[in-house]
């Protein structure tokens, strides 16, 4: 028995462990610096726009234009009340049980049809024309089958929801490298664990992707779902102060939707990072 | 070798493509292997060596069972098979490790297919893992390993399934020459230690003969072979630039040289 404990000394790679070298360090000093002068000037790009925003939005007419310390006030009324509250939940608990399901639904069918020729053409010309179709244009059909109660806005949400999902999760099994499929062919796996240990892994990120898509359709599928149907939820907000030519109020919805969508797909991504991290870490 | 059992025959194993003509020719068929047969000993490194298009990186495929053969048996101790198992292990060219796997992950795949319980599975990737020089590395991603390292977990997870023969195709051929050369080394130290018998495919005489027993020359189009060469050199053996330096090694290599191009033996014949 040799000797040779260490592996070689590995070219372009910092060995964490090895004395007064520690990789991390040296990355933050190269990035740290760029980083607060980069805050400073969005910052001052947040206050400009608002500050302009403010100005001019109260020279114009009320009726068509609003500005932020109007839409301050309308919001802190509509917190008060509860409006708003009751709004939210509304809209959001028909969103997440539609994107859950939809999401499951999606992956699932994308995960057959990027696996086996038999499903894909079997599905592929269906699936093509129902994900050109415009989904408002079936609302009045999606009326007729389940009513204007809470089933018929699960129906549209899911609708908008599957077809990213399911598009973005049969791309990624038809990029899983070959050579890892082989891989785990040459390991004895069969197919059930080559789907499990190889497929399903390396296709995650375009799944992640798919599902960031599809959440930014949901979302607008749930408003024009709420505009249609059911005059519940954020949507309703919106139609209802539209009518009353309140347009301060009626922006609070609309900035919520928009936080909705923002914080939603930031914890999308999180979620990303913290099932694939293989995927970022490769991409620096 | 004291010990002259088979533990590997390849028994008139032969092959053939349909290429694509395209456009300007019509489809012609490739006969990459014709009536191939072999054996390898128990413990044995035999190097399969020849010029590109010779069919070497195919056999050792059809061995281990992925792509199919049109005729021939292969037997691992007597017995005929045809797909993977976990009597032989895979080493690939690329690394083509699971980038979402750490190192020890990574050498842990075939146990886990086997379904071999997650404490043994760590202890024995965890051997390997030292047993390849990688101990420290066992929680790194492939992508933050260098190509050393990364064959290093290659040949680690194709011995963790514990398999009597190793089959390797061309393994250390993407390396730099200097961590070619630290492989080979630590290669011919794990042979001596767990006493695997080995076929390796390579298109470097240098290697073959370094590491290898025997060395099997083929014969391109259609591959077949051309002359088996017993290495003299007994293990453990010195160190490539040592042992380039013997005229028994030269002779050798010219003498292979001049197989693989086919030429007639020079005025300074190998013995």
């Amino acid at each position: 028995m040799t000797n040779i404990a260490s592996p070689a000394p590995a070219k372009g790679v910092l060995d964490p462990k090895a004395e007064g070298v520690d990789a991390n360090k040296i990355e933050d000093l190269v990035l740290e610096q760029p980083k607060s002068y980069l805050w400073v000037v969005r910052l001052i790009s947040v206050v400009t726009v608002l500050g302009g925003w403010e100005i001019l939005g109260r020279r114009v007419d009320p009726l068509f234009m609003s500005f932020p310390s109007a839409i301050s006030v309308a919001a802190y009324d509509m917190i008060v009340s509860g409006e708003l509250m009751r709004g939210l939940m509304a809209s959001l608990s028909t969103l997440v049980y539609a994107f859950v399901i939809a999401s499951c639904l999606g992956v699932l069918i994308g995960l057959a049809i990027g696996r086996y020729k038999l499903v894909d053409v079997s599905t592929d010309w269906l699936v093509n024309a129902l994900y050109t179709t415009p989904q408002v244009a079936i609302i009045p059909l999606v009326i007729l089958w389940f009513g204007l109660g809470g089933n018929a806005k699960i129906f549209i949400v899911s609708v908008s929801t599957i077809f990213p999902v399911l598009i973005n999760t049969t791309a990624g099994v038809r990029n899983v490298p070959a050579n890892l499929i082989e891989t785990g062919v040459a390991f004895a796996a069969n197919e059930r664990q080559i789907f499990t240990k190889v497929i399903v892994p390396s296709a995650l990120p375009y799944v992640m992707t798919g599902l960031r898509l599809g959440l930014g359709r949901a979302i607008i599928g749930m408003v024009v779902a709420e505009f249609f149907t059911a005059i519940t939820g954020l949507g309703a907000i919106i139609v209802k102060y539209g009518n009353q030519y309140d347009t301060a109020s009626m922006f609070v919805p609309i900035f919520v939707l928009m936080f909705m969508g923002v914080s939603l797909s930031a914890l999308l991504k999180r979620a990303e990072h913290w099932i694939a991290p293989w995927k970022e870490q490769e991409n620096n | 070798m004291e010990n002259r059992k088979v533990k590997l025959a390849v028994e008139g194993v032969s092959k053939t493509f349909r290429v694509k003509g395209g456009k300007f020719q019509d489809d012609y068929l490739l006969h990459v292997l014709r009536k191939l047969s072999f054996e390898v000993y128990e413990g044995e490194v035999v190097s399969l060596i020849g010029e590109s298009g010779c069919g070497k990186t195919t056999l050792l495929r059809i061995i281990q069972g992925l792509i199919r053969r049109d005729a021939g048996v292969i037997r691992v101790d007597g017995e005929p098979v045809t797909k993977p198992a976990r009597d032989r292990g895979f080493v690939f060219q690329q690394a083509n490790l699971l980038p979402w796997r750490t190192a020890r992950a990574n050498v842990e795949f075939g146990l886990e297919l086997q379904g071999v319980p997650a404490k043994e599975r760590s202890d024995r990737a965890q051997q390997l893992l030292e047993l390849v020089g990688l101990e420290r590395a066992g929680e790194q991603f492939p992508h933050q390993l260098s190509g050393g390292m990364q064959q290093r977990v290659n040949l680690a997870r194709a011995m963790a399934i514990n398999p009597a023969i190793l089959l390797m195709d061309e393994p250390f051929s993407a390396l730099d020459a200097q961590t070619r050369e630290v492989l080979q080394r630590e290669m011919l130290r794990i042979q001596a230690e767990t006493r695997k018998t080995i076929l390796f495919v390579t298109h470097d005489l240098d290697e073959a003969i370094y590491v290898s027993n025997r060395v099997i020359v083929l014969g391109a189009k259609p591959g077949r072979i051309k002359e088996i060469i017993e290495i003299p050199f007994s293990y453990p053996r010195a160190e490539l630039p040592e042992l380039r330096g013997d005229q028994r090694f030269q002779d050798i290599r010219r003498h292979m040289w001049n197989l693989i191009r086919n030429k007639p033996e020079g005025e300074k014949a190998a013995a």
